[in-house]
């Protein structure tokens, strides 16, 4: 205990002349280091043809006829490739319906004939169960070849999951990518004026669909997180008057505190493997982070002891390390420390501040806001070296990973009128676009991919 | 005796010139007037409805205080009280000797250009800091609140540097 209590001693003692050293050690952007940062390049999209999904003997579904639902499921592919940034698409509209015979045997020569290079085929079958049966075939046009084919069987009201599944398995297939369609994503609706926010909790597909509202508006909500097993989100509430962390349990429709203690807590967060909840807790005006066992049981480890603003957090995918900010220099920096809160360093050394770290399920990359005048999101590496400005607006914030860690999601506030949305971009800053919310939305939370 | 009586002729001289003159965190152009305290967000006139006023309640308490006389105001990222804020906490503090019985709420508040769980914690230290001034000045810690409410609630609309020197604010609101 006095050997930790000396080592941390030391730490700080040191902390301002460490920094100073790095800061003219490293430079703000390692430009060098920047083209590792980009694995595919958009500049070679590949465009893929979806017509829509052959219903060889249309039913009626609780979800609507299975001819339509052929025709839903293949805007809802080419709609997911095309927001991945990597393809371009076309279809189903205005292209010729395939019959049946053609979805294991294509007619190449005629699809050769266009601007084609990827086919996607498939159809929907309605089981004496009721449920649907999807198949799901990737062509290569140019050389007359079956890629890869897919079988989904689900219940009808589950059916965009069986085309974000066949997405997937394209988008992998043709990037070496892993998937990230079959996702769902927590986040804040916004309404109301500027001055007087309602802010609630809600939930939506990875693409905006299936939306559905969890909390009524009446308090507060913010900073939403889904569990990884998509049981239950942490969110922080002000439903008792002060802004305090709940663990909300979807099924149940309950929510129950992650603490007793009457202190503030925000900035919740889970680890890896749902064991554990990360949050930062303020006493007497001075926030440190905690962590404690999601079941509720056991005693808060406090992690951060300085006397500073210790703030947010996210474990790296193994769990045994830990990115958070600290204003401890003097401003908002990003620090790394290991999981039971020893070896706290620095490594962000750019001009500006440095805030909401949130590190990739790939570890590869730490994704960023920086507040340098306007906010905008950016990554870098776990080092602090290669980082990159993805977003350029008045106020980008709060970076959220793809389950794949291709893609971010981030919310945007207006300048003025302080509406905000949800955007999306991929890791070369390209292929930004809002995603469709039924009001305004902030505080985007990426689950991983569905089982 | 004489040196202290002295030093505080000169804090008061001070302040009335921050006050006065053009302190950094002067708020230049008042917001209008409205009713209640609803999370500090629109000071209540003082002037504003001449009837009868409870002694000890909210209206009361921001009558004596005067104007803006709820709150202090605080630089980007700051959280220090300074010689114009003690002022205002020291009236605070003189209508709160005069009603030992009432409770204070103190809403910590920053201004939207910070990311939102840093702003609660800087809330939640701006709050602090004038709670701990109060209770260096002789009100009872245990008539004191805090509550943080980051950027969720602004006072002052825009997006200038005019509404949010109005935002960083901590707001002491009686509890009733």
């Amino acid at each position: 205990m006095s050997l930790r209590s000396l080592t941390i001693a030391l730490f700080t003692l040191l902390l301002p002349w460490a920094v100073q050293a790095q800061t003219v050690a490293t430079p703000p952007a390692a430009e060098a280091d920047e083209p590792e940062l980009v694995e595919f390049d958009t500049a070679k999209t590949r465009s893929i043809a979806v017509p829509a999904l052959v219903a060889p003997a249309p039913a009626d579904t609780p979800a609507g006829n299975s001819a339509a639902l052929g025709r839903q499921i293949a805007e809802v592919i080419s709609a997911n490739l095309r927001a991945s940034g990597v393809f371009e698409t076309q279809g189903p509209n205005g292209l010729r319906a395939v019959t049946i015979g053609e979805v294991a045997a294509p007619q190449f020569d005629y699809w050769k004939g266009r601007p084609v290079e990827q086919l996607v085929q498939g159809f929907v079958r309605v089981g004496g169960d009721g449920n649907l049966t999807v198949g799901c075939y990737l062509y290569d046009v140019g050389f007359g070849t079956e890629t890869t084919r897919l079988g989904f069987n689900v219940p009808p009201r589950d059916w965009r999951r069986a085309a974000h599944k066949c997405a997937d398995a394209i988008y992998s297939k043709l990037t070496g990518e892993l998937p990230f369609f079959d996702s769902r994503i927590a986040y804040i609706a916004e309404t109301g004026p500027k001055g007087k926010r309602i802010k609630r909790l809600a939930i939506m597909d990875s693409d905006g669909a299936n939306h559905r509202f969890i909390t009524n508006g009446q308090s507060t909500a913010l900073t939403p997180r889904f569990s990884p097993n998509y049981k239950s989100i942490l969110y922080l509430s002000y439903v008792d008057g002060n802004p305090r962390i709940y663990v909300y349990d979807i099924d149940a429709g309950r929510q129950r505190l992650i603490t007793q203690s009457s202190n503030p807590t925000f900035a919740p967060r889970w680890s890896p493997d749902g064991q554990t909840i990360l949050y930062s807790m303020a006493a007497a005006g001075n926030t440190d982070i905690y962590k404690i066992s999601a079941t509720g049981s056991g005693t808060p480890v406090k992690l951060t002891t300085s006397p500073s603003i210790d703030v947010g957090g996210s474990f790296s995918p193994d769990g045994r390390q830990i990115v958070f900010e600290s204003d401890r220099s003097g401003s908002q920096q990003i620090y790394v420390m290991n999981a039971d809160g020893s070896n706290q360093r620095r490594i962000s050394f750019g001009s500006g501040r440095y805030a909401t770290p949130e590190w990739s399920p790939r570890a590869d990359l730490i994704a960023f806001t920086r507040i340098a005048g306007d906010f905008r999101v950016g990554t870098m590496r776990p080092d602090g070296s290669g980082e990159r400005l993805l977003t350029d607006s008045w106020q980008d914030e709060a970076p959220t990973w793809a389950p794949n860690g291709r893609v971010i999601q981030f919310f945007r506030t207006a300048k003025g009128s302080g509406k905000t949305s949800i955007w999306q971009v991929d890791l070369t800053g390209s292929n930004e676009r809002q995603l469709p919310t039924p009001v305004d939305g902030s505080d985007p939370a990426w689950g991983p991919v569905l089982p | 005796m004489k040196n202290s009586t002295l030093k505080m002729a000169a804090i008061l001289l001070a302040s009335t010139a921050l006050v006065a003159g053009c302190g950094k965190k002067k708020v230049e152009q008042l917001p209008p007037a409205a009713e209640g305290t609803d999370y500090g967000q629109q000071p209540t006139d003082p002037n504003a409805g001449s009837g009868q006023i409870t002694p000890g309640s909210q209206e009361d308490f921001v009558q004596s205080v005067g104007q803006f006389g709820d709150r202090i105001f605080f630089d980007t990222d700051r959280f220090n009280v300074d010689v114009e804020d003690q002022a205002t906490l020291q009236r605070q503090a003189q209508w709160l000797g005069r009603y030992p019985n009432t409770r204070v709420i103190v809403e910590g508040h920053a201004d939207e250009r910070g990311t939102r769980d840093y702003n609660l914690a800087l809330g939640e230290r701006r709050a602090n800091s004038a709670k701990n001034y109060l209770i260096s000045i002789g009100v009872d810690a245990s008539r004191i609140q805090t509550v943080s409410y980051g950027k969720e609630r602004p006072s002052a609309l825009g997006s200038d540097e005019q509404a949010w020197a109005q935002n960083r604010r901590a707001v002491t609101v009686t509890v009733q």
